[in-house]
């Protein structure tokens, strides 16, 4: 029985029948595309009208195929799915074709526009023949989550989510969650202490009954997908019992290797070999560092074992794989400051009082190696004159294209703090000041009132070497003060470079193993940038804070909590659709050759020992079609794309050169085609 | 190693002693250099501020002059090192430029394929391919106790010469460091030398110099060492102007860095041009040199 | 004040400016963050600094610019180029300035035409030059007064053999003058 097909070409306002003539390309259709029953255009299909449009056509002409020429499947495919099960008919009877973004709007040329419309609407057609009705299945979305990074951003979103009622594991790398918040001293533009606002935050979800915290702990794998991910993680060996240990902090104190602690104290402190990285961590449970430790190094101290009053001090303890079962993953791995040294004329590493943001941050902390002191690197003199240095590595094609977002704001803080403390005149020099969020313009407003001064110049350069009396023995700054028009010295005991956000060293790797991508500068991408921030192209996988992009805590906030609600919305559905497009072999004709078994990029082949054949999990195919090609025998199928579909298209596609002599009959169209 | 050679106007008048030098030391290094053949003048910065063409095509002869089985070229000055790497990455880059430089120079009957020959720096050639074991293993006079300021100029740091690093460059101070010698790091060894600005205005000129000049002092350097005629031009020669004009008493011995290396290398110190500079350098290196034979012998 | 005439959004300086330099357009990226203008070893000599030029070449402000002095302050030294953050080829913008300027009889007040012209009559006679003669004969004859202050220090470099009294002739200068005529023949930039 011939199939009967309906054909929708939609206007999308003057998106596509500006550049093609819809109405002739629907026209065309019904005249000369066979089995069309139906060929109508219409100004938007997506609009209610418009989906009715099909639902009575199934209903009244009895259509047994549907295709909609329009947008991308990506936005709509699910809007017409729909519309045909309304109107009774399997949704995997539709095909979608873009003449939007693969037609309309890439070409300027309108009958040539049209032509490659009529060409994509007749390859549709074609296909959608050979279709076959399929059922999608549904599974459990399990209602744990994990959530990777304990920053605020992941802070955020755990407690949201265990609030709830759910289940949390937070994984996070290193021996405390935090994130960079907990290395500040205030937080702008209110100047709140930073701890007195993330300590509660931190102890709660140290404590919280649905939230297992893992620290020191890295993602190693994910499979699986969206409600049933299995994750593995590697919680590394802190040589310290989690269960044992009660926190008491001997151990730390009786320790004999003090090291310098480039992490937290961002190069300005010391640490123990075996530590706790700050007061407020969470957990309390020390790390110990085998690099730095004696015991490691020559078998010798242990002092740390033979003090512990609980014993939980195990040399021994190995790295350890946890599997871990959720249904939905956030990540949450924030941002790394861009490497100073590698703007070698502003001197980082080379000049000893010129300093990156982070570790003015630890200065300016109370609970930070210097006590609150700000001082040069000598640890004694107090600077009278500081220069702040924006864009280092921001807005710079050679290292980072983006700007940060929040340095200019931090400078403001910086140049608050250092006038309170220090009565310092503090300049800073900037390209544009960008101060665009609530509060932020009040705030710069206040510094001006303060007294900091501001040169718009990008800094050339930070030298030693004096040319006037006055500059021997500082640091001086050379820029051009772009309002003045004039090359200028600037004298000063302190520099501070405030180095940008970039995405982590590893965002590529953990975005691989996640299956998501990147932006060029390394940063999630977000499944769309307005309308979609917190969910990515990988259904069950959600992104917030400064991983997706350099942010603020406010906006690193917001995100955590609504990466929070997306999966709620999914645990209180409770089932996920699994699309039906999978693979699936012909088991009788399978040679078992296995070549198919190591080619699919999601595990999703299982070799059957005893019968010898290979065998596809409906559950974890995405129907990528991999094995299909690759298969020597020829008997795996991809649903949705089989053979017959896929000639049919390209038959489709080709009509003209398919049809020769009747091309001299359908003589309206030849003269077209021929332009 | 063999490497065609374009010693350029410079070494052949005012900066013989860096051609004499550069010889004598690839001969005990088994480097053999080539000259082309009528070679002409690069035009340095000069054909660039009246005609593109003119001084492309002019620079592009010399490229293709080398002969066709060598397949790199080393050139000493700076200006003549930068002018036959832009000039190559331009007819490379450019298929427009090629076309009108290769037809320039068919009218002197000459052809040259884009990216024939390497331009490769004499001291990439020095620090990299020869290297560090053979410059050590060649060593018969460690220049232990000298204090020696690098001085790298500007140009040929840069990207676009794209040797070392352009703001910081360190391969000089590692090849001193290697031949023993006390290498100070100063905060200017990249900065520009004044270039022709001595002839244009002088006042500018001599403060960049005397800039220069000031940092050495302070770090305590016996000597400067350049690897770029016109550096060595403007703060050899024109170092007493600059004592007149700034009422200084700067002293600094500035040679060329292939001199010194030939020291190390045991070469007779006539035979390196030494004496040519204005503000001689011989005496410093005698009395550091015998210092450390009179500690040795101690 | 908008009386440029701003096809394709840029003033015809800034158009003339791309066209004639190599990787030129790249200068619609200038974020005016003055960088340059801050590096220049030169730049407290220059009446505008790169940075100010930059924006009037943006302002098709030809004739100020092209009467400047700021790229003859430029002795190529590649510092600005080194540090734009947006990968300016500014040394290669002074460069076509300063040709442009040349071309339209508007660089006086400054010796380096004369200088550079003298340089290259030399290489086109000669086929060679030698850089202390170039000084020595541009300033007999554009500034002979100024020879008596070189005095001593034009001495001790004769007497050291760094001083040649003519340059080296090369064997093929025909062939050289004949290369030279052509690429002034086919003319322009890229
Ligand atoms: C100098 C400076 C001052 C600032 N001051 C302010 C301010 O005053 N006010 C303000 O609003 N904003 C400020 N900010 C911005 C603020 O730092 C960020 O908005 C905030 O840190 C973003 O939080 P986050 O949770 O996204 O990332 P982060 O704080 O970076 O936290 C990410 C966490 O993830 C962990 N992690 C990373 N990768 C992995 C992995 N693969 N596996 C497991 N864990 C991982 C990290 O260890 C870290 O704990 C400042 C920024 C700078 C540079
Ligand atoms: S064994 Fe290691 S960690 Fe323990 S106290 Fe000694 S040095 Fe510190
Ligand atoms: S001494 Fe023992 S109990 Fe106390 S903090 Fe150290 S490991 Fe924990
Ligand atoms: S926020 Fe300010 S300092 Fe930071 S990159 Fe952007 S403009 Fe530069
Ligand atoms: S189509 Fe084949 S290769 Fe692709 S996911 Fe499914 S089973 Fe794996
Ligand atoms: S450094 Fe580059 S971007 Fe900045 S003002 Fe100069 S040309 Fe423009
Ligand atoms: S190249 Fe010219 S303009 Fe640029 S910094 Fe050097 S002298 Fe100044």
């Amino acid at each position: 029985m011939a199939e009967k097909v309906g054909v929708y070409v939609c206007h999308c306002g003057s998106n596509i029948a500006g550049k093609v003539d819809v109405e002739q390309v629907a026209k065309w259709t019904g005249q000369h595309v066979k089995d069309v029953t139906v060929a109508r255009d219409y100004k938007f299909m997506c609009s209610d009208l418009g989906q009715k449009l099909i639902e009575d056509d199934i209903k009244k002409e009895g259509l047994t195929r549907v295709v909609v020429a329009a947008c991308s499947p990506h936005l709509h495919e699910k809007t017409f799915r729909r519309a045909c099960s309304n109107g009774g008919l399997n949704p995997y009877l539709l095909e979608m074709t873009n003449i939007r973004e693969h037609c309309s709007w890439v070409h300027s040329d309108r009958a040539a526009a049209t032509e490659k419309a009529k060409s994509l609407v007749s390859a549709a057609a074609e296909r959608v023949k050979w279709q076959q009705p399929l059922e999608p299945t549904y599974v459990d979305v399990n209602p744990a989550t994990l959530v990777l990074g304990g920053g605020i951003a992941g802070l955020q979103a755990t407690l949201e989510l265990a609030d709830a009622g759910h289940k949390v594991y937070l994984v996070e790398r290193q021996p405390s969650i935090g994130g960079h918040m907990a290395q500040f001293d205030k937080t702008f533009p209110t100047l709140d202490c930073s701890a007195c606002i993330l300590t509660p935050k931190m102890s709660e979800a140290g404590q919280h009954e649905n939230v297992t915290l893992l620290t020191y702990s890295e993602l190693e794998e994910v499979t699986g997908s969206v409600g049933n991910f299995k994750v593995k993680v590697r919680q590394k060996a802190r040589k310290v019992d989690y269960d044992k240990c009660t926190g008491c902090g001997v151990c730390v104190e009786k320790c004999p290797r003090k090291v310098l602690d480039s992490e937290f104290e961002a190069g300005m402190g010391t640490r123990k070999a075996i530590y706790v990285p700050f007061p407020q961590a969470v957990p309390r449970t020390p790390v110990l560092d085998t690099e730095s430790c004696i015991w490691f190094e020559r078998q010798r101290c242990g002092a740390c074992r033979k003090l512990c009053p609980t014993d939980a001090i195990d040399f021994d303890q190995e790295d350890e794989l946890l599997d871990l079962n959720v249904g939905n993953i956030i990540l949450a791995t924030g941002w790394k400051m861009f490497d100073c040294d590698q703007i070698p004329q502003y001197g980082y590493g080379r000049l000893a009082n010129v300093f990156t943001s982070l570790e003015l941050e630890r200065m300016c902390n109370a609970a930070g190696p210097t006590a609150g002191k700000i001082v040069l690197r000598d640890g004694k003199t107090v600077p009278k004159r500081v220069a702040i240095i924006h864009c280092v590595g921001s807005r710079d094609i050679r290292h980072n294209a983006h700007c940060s977002a929040v340095c200019c704001m931090a400078s403001l803080k910086f140049g608050h703090l250092l006038m309170e403390k220090l009565d310092a005149e503090v300049y800073s020099f900037y390209i544009d000041i960008r101060t665009n969020q609530k509060g932020y313009e009040e705030f710069y407003q206040r510094l001006l009132e303060e007294g900091m001064h501001f040169v718009r110049g990008k800094v050339s350069e930070v030298t030693d070497a004096a040319r006037l009396p006055e500059e021997e023995g500082k640091l001086i700054v050379q820029c051009e003060d772009t309002l003045l028009g004039r090359q200028q010295r600037f004298p000063v005991d302190m520099a501070v470079l405030m180095g940008g956000m970039e995405p982590q060293t590893d965002a590529r790797d953990v975005g691989l193993t996640c299956g998501i991508s990147c932006s060029m500068a390394g940063f999630f991408t977000e499944r769309h940038p307005k309308l979609d921030p917190v969910a990515t192209m990988t259904d069950g996988i959600f992104v917030a804070g400064a991983c997706q992009g350099a942010k603020d805590i406010p906006a690193s906030v917001a995100q955590g909590a609504a990466a929070a609600a997306r999966v709620q919305s999914m645990i209180t559905r409770g089932k996920v659709m699994i699309e039906p497009i999978v693979a699936t072999i012909d088991e009788e004709n399978c040679s078992g050759c296995r070549i198919c078994n190591n080619l699919c990029p999601f595990n999703a082949i299982d070799y059957d020992e005893t019968r010898a054949v290979s065998h596809v999990i409906t559950a974890l195919c995405k129907g990528c079609g991999t094995c299909v090609s690759a298969c020597p025998a020829q008997v795996i199928t991809g649903a949705h794309f089989n053979n017959q579909q896929i000639f049919a298209e390209i038959e489709g596609v080709l009509w003209d050169a398919m049809q020769p002599t009747e091309a001299t009959d359908a003589s309206d169209t030849a003269e077209v085609s021929a332009s | 190693m063999k490497y065609a050679y374009y010693p350029g106007c410079s070494l052949e008048s005012g900066s013989a002693a860096y051609d004499l030098s550069v010889r004598a030391v690839a001969e005990v290094l088994n480097i053999e250099l080539e000259e082309i053949d009528d070679w002409n003048c690069c035009g340095a910065t000069e054909y660039f501020t009246q005609d593109e063409l003119v001084a492309t095509s002019v620079i592009a002869r010399n490229l293709a002059l080398i002969r066709p089985d060598l397949r790199d070229v080393v050139a000493p000055c700076a200006a003549c090192f930068l002018n036959l790497k832009k000039t190559d990455a331009l007819m490379q880059d450019d298929p427009a430029m090629n076309a009108k430089i290769n037809s320039a120079l068919g009218a002197g009957g000459l052809h040259y394929d884009a990216g024939r020959v390497r331009v490769c720096h004499l001291l990439e050639l020095l620090h990299t391919e020869v290297g560090e074991a053979t410059l050590k293993e060649k060593m018969v006079q460690p220049l232990t106790g000298l204090r020696v300021a690098p001085y790298y100029g500007c140009q040929v740091v840069r990207p676009l010469g794209g040797l070392d690093n352009p703001e910081y460059p360190m391969k000089m101070d590692e090849m001193f460091k290697w031949l023993g010698a006390d290498v100070v790091d100063y905060p200017v060894k990249a900065h520009c030398c004044g270039g022709h600005m001595t002839q244009i205005s002088e006042d500018a000129a001599f403060e960049l110099i005397r800039r220069l000049l000031q940092s050495a002092v302070d770090s305590k350097a016996d000597l400067l060492l350049c690897m770029c005629p016109m550096c060595q031009l403007n703060l050899d020669a024109y170092q007493g102007r600059v004592n007149n004009f700034f009422n200084k008493d700067f002293q600094v011995p500035i040679i060329f860095f292939t001199q010194l290396l030939g020291v190390a290398l045991g070469i007779d110190m006539q035979k390196l041009g030494f004496g040519k500079e204005i503000v001689g350098a011989e005496p410093i290196i005698q009395s550091r040199l015998a210092e450390q034979a009179a500690k040795a012998n101690a | 004040m908008i009386t440029e005439t701003t096809e394709g959004h840029r003033s015809a300086f800034m158009r003339e400016v791309m066209a004639e330099t190599p990787g030129g357009e790249q200068l619609v990226h200038c974020l005016q963050c003055g960088s340059c203008g801050g590096s220049c070893p030169n730049g407290a000599d220059m009446e505008f600094t790169p940075r100010a030029i930059f924006s009037m070449i943006a302002a098709n402000r030809r004739h100020e610019v092209l009467a400047s002095n700021t790229m003859w302050c430029c002795v190529s030294c590649y510092l600005c180029t080194t540090r734009c953050p947006q990968e300016i080829p500014i040394t290669e913008i002074m460069y076509m300035l300063k040709r442009t300027s040349i071309a339209e009889g508007m660089a006086t007040g400054t010796d380096a035409p004369a200088l550079a012209r003298t340089f290259t009559d030399l290489v086109e006679k000669h086929g060679r030059s030698f850089e202390f003669g170039l000084a020595s004969r541009y300033y007999f004859f554009n500034k002979p007064m100024s020879l008596f202050k070189m005095g001593g220090m034009g001495f001790s470099m004769f007497t050291r053999g760094r001083i040649q009294l003519l340059p080296n002739k090369i064997r093929q200068v025909d062939q050289l003058q004949a290369i030279i005529n052509k690429a002034k023949e086919i003319g322009g930039a890229s």
